[in-house]
């Protein structure tokens, strides 16, 4: 199968969804020319030049103005720029976007979408690093994905592009550019179906996003000792699929959860509760979470690895619960 | 100017039958039977009425938490306004929602607004898909003093500016943001000067005058139509009941407010159209009783409604929720 990138898997999923979709368009801050400060959009400039703009650094509107155009007919793709800027424009997001629908007793159909990057990069430092989608998870009224591949990335975002509710995209920096297999066809995934990244018997780790790629590389490493660990990749927090992770936990009866957000109150903390509620009887050792250290990401380069975890991590939580 | 005698009366009664809701809604929220709080737009009503005869069911409104009169005047049904307020079944937001977060999308009405200056952003962006839609539909975005000194407004400004899109922000200046008087929070004078600084036209009107209000937003409204961008409205009016019922008013006197009802919208629109011979005692006395009547029934509507069951309270989160309430 042919191979291409992260950022070229989300620009097919855009230029085919628009080529059949008017109403779809999409804004932000330095994509039109540019193509986004992490070339996420270079694969779609020249294409849809009409339905692609440069806005001003206006997050309250960017992502407010993103409901009135879902409410008046279109599609809006609002770009975040920086997760950590999601901040910036949160009323418009959470005091809007994502209420608006329930509290009108469910009018409008909502289909805007916001993404952009998140996580840390080479020493971007406090507020160009974070990782937040555990808040979009936490506050009900959007659809949260954060797909790992190129091949999630095509087919989550084509169906975020075809949904009526608002999603929110969050894509790792560090994975704009890494490749993976694509097919040729067309193909949807449905929100709400983890992917077995690997398979095994002795422990489900499971994760999002570069957390994913670190636990299939700690995995790799754990398999020459003979431990078997099944990597179970959730795809999207909302919904998020319990059928697929409770059926690795009563197969493994070991769980460790692995995210790049903070430990503390990270969304692998609802996880595993839920799990510990309606799985008990099947555990044999404690969940273990690995996240952030519970202080901002750092700038020095030997800060930013202590505080953010990375496959040694993901590795030491596995060996504490075998 | 050259109005004729059907819109006259037409601006009078929808007047009229704002004032009769909001009198009604204060009577049933001191009896104690209408939950949470509510917001009342009397001494306001020439500003939505004024505005929105200018505009098609297709043109869209943001509205803001004293949204009332801005509902009716845009074509909405009492009844389920009034249901809304009761948190009944059948009220617009199936009781999710009440005063503060009244909606009808079906005829462009997105959104009152808890939050103040909330509205704005909404508005450009049915801004950007009118013109990326190639329509000649117009936004209009009420706002208050109060939200003019939010950040929203000057993005919202900046970039409709920018984008020359088709939206009226509509300023009802009632001279307080909750209990805080517009001069003490606010740098300009005139709300209407802050269109200098984002290129666009902006004037100050007498908000408490229907007419000034209707050839004003008109104007607006012709060159947002033809591609000629957003203009800045200041309509300056005063509230005359409190922030919301039951406020205590600390911030003002008994006085200040007896004298202001005497230039209340409704009283002086009055006088110019039996000046001008549209309107007397007789004709008067019939929009009034069929206003009372109107909003009769809605009450009668509201409260023979039944409450939502408990369990709907778990519906309308989104278009399909499977999976996304755990």
């Amino acid at each position: 199968m042919r191979e291409i990138t992260f950022s070229e898997a989300l620009g097919e999923a855009i230029l085919e969804e628009m080529s059949r979709d008017p109403t779809i368009f999409t804004y932000g801050e330095d994509i039109a020319k540019q193509g986004g400060i992490f070339g996420a959009y270079k694969p779609i400039l020249g294409k849809y030049q009409d339905r692609i703009i440069d806005t001003p650094i206006s997050e309250e509107v960017i992502f407010g103005s993103a409901l009135g155009a879902a409410l008046a007919g279109m599609r809006p793709v609002a770009e975040f720029h920086f997760a950590d800027f999601l901040f910036t424009g949160m009323a418009a997001i959470a005091n809007q976007i994502m209420k608006f629908k329930y509290m009108t007793g469910g009018q409008g159909k909502l289909h805007l979408i916001l993404r952009g990057p998140d996580g840390i990069s080479k020493s971007a430092a406090a507020q160009h690093s974070e990782s937040i989608e555990t808040i979009f998870m936490h506050i009900p009224g959007i659809k949260v994905i954060i797909p790992s591949t190129p091949y999630d990335m095509k087919g989550l975002f084509k169906t975020a592009l075809k949904s009526d509710d608002p999603v929110i995209c969050f894509e790792h920096k560090m994975l704009y550019a890494k490749k993976g297999p694509v097919p040729e066809e067309e193909y949807y995934i449905p929100f709400g179906v983890a992917d077995v990244k690997r398979e095994g018997r002795d422990v489900t780790v499971i994760a999002t996003s570069r957390m994913v790629h670190e636990s299939l590389a700690a995995a790799e490493e754990l398999s020459k000792e003979g431990i078997s660990v099944e990597v179970v990749d959730l795809r999207t927090l909302i919904p998020w699929d319990k059928e697929t992770v409770f059926k690795s936990v009563k197969k493994t009866h070991k769980v460790v959860i692995a995210h790049e957000t903070w430990r503390r109150a990270g969304w692998g903390a609802e996880i595993a509760a839920t799990i510990q509620e309606e799985l008990f009887d099947y555990l044999d050792a404690p969940i273990r979470r690995v996240g952030a250290k519970n202080v901002h990401i750092p700038f020095s380069p030997p800060l930013q690895d202590f505080v953010v975890p990375d496959r040694k991590s993901v590795i030491e939580a596995i060996r504490s619960v075998l | 100017m050259e109005l004729s005698k059907d819109l006259l009366l037409k601006l009078y009664k929808d007047m009229v039958r704002i004032r009769t809701f909001e009198l009604k809604a204060e009577e049933l929220f001191l009896q104690g039977k209408l939950p949470g709080f509510i917001h009342l737009y009397i001494g306001e009503e020439a500003i939505a009425v004024g505005a929105m005869a200018n505009l098609r069911v297709e043109d869209y409104i943001t509205s803001t938490h004293r949204g009332h009169g801005h509902m009716i005047a845009k074509g909405a049904s009492m009844r389920r306004m009034m249901a809304e307020l009761y948190g009944k079944k059948h009220g617009y937001c199936k009781g999710k929602g009440g005063s503060m977060h009244i909606a009808d999308v079906s005829i462009g009405v997105l959104g009152a607004n808890g939050e103040v200056g909330g509205g704005l952003p909404i508005a450009v962006g049915a801004g950007m898909a009118i013109k990326l839609q190639k329509k000649d539909n117009v936004v209009v975005s009420f706002f208050g003093d109060g939200a003019s000194n939010r950040g929203s407004f000057h993005e919202s400004l900046n970039w409709a500016s920018v984008f020359k899109l088709p939206v009226i922000f509509l300023n009802e200046n009632n001279q307080f943001a909750s209990t805080e008087r517009v001069q003490e929070t606010t740098s300009v004078e005139n709300i209407a000067d802050r269109a200098v600084g984002y290129n666009i036209p902006g004037v100050t009107i007498d908000g408490n005058d229907v007419l000034a209000v209707y050839e004003t937003v008109k104007e607006a409204v012709e060159r947002a139509r033809n591609g000629g961008g957003p203009t800045l409205i200041e309509a300056k009016t005063y509230r005359i009941k409190g922030h919301f019922v039951g406020d205590p008013q600390l911030y003002r006197t008994k006085e200040e407010v007896e004298m202001k009802w005497t230039n209340e919208p409704i009283g002086r629109f009055e006088k110019t159209l039996f000046e001008g011979g549209f309107l007397n005692d007789k004709a008067k006395e019939k929009i009034w009783k069929e206003a009372r009547a109107e909003v009769e029934d809605a009450v009668k509507f509201a409260e023979e409604d039944e409450y939502p069951v408990p369990e709907e309270a778990l519906e309308d989160l989104f278009e399909d929720s499977t999976n996304c309430l755990y």
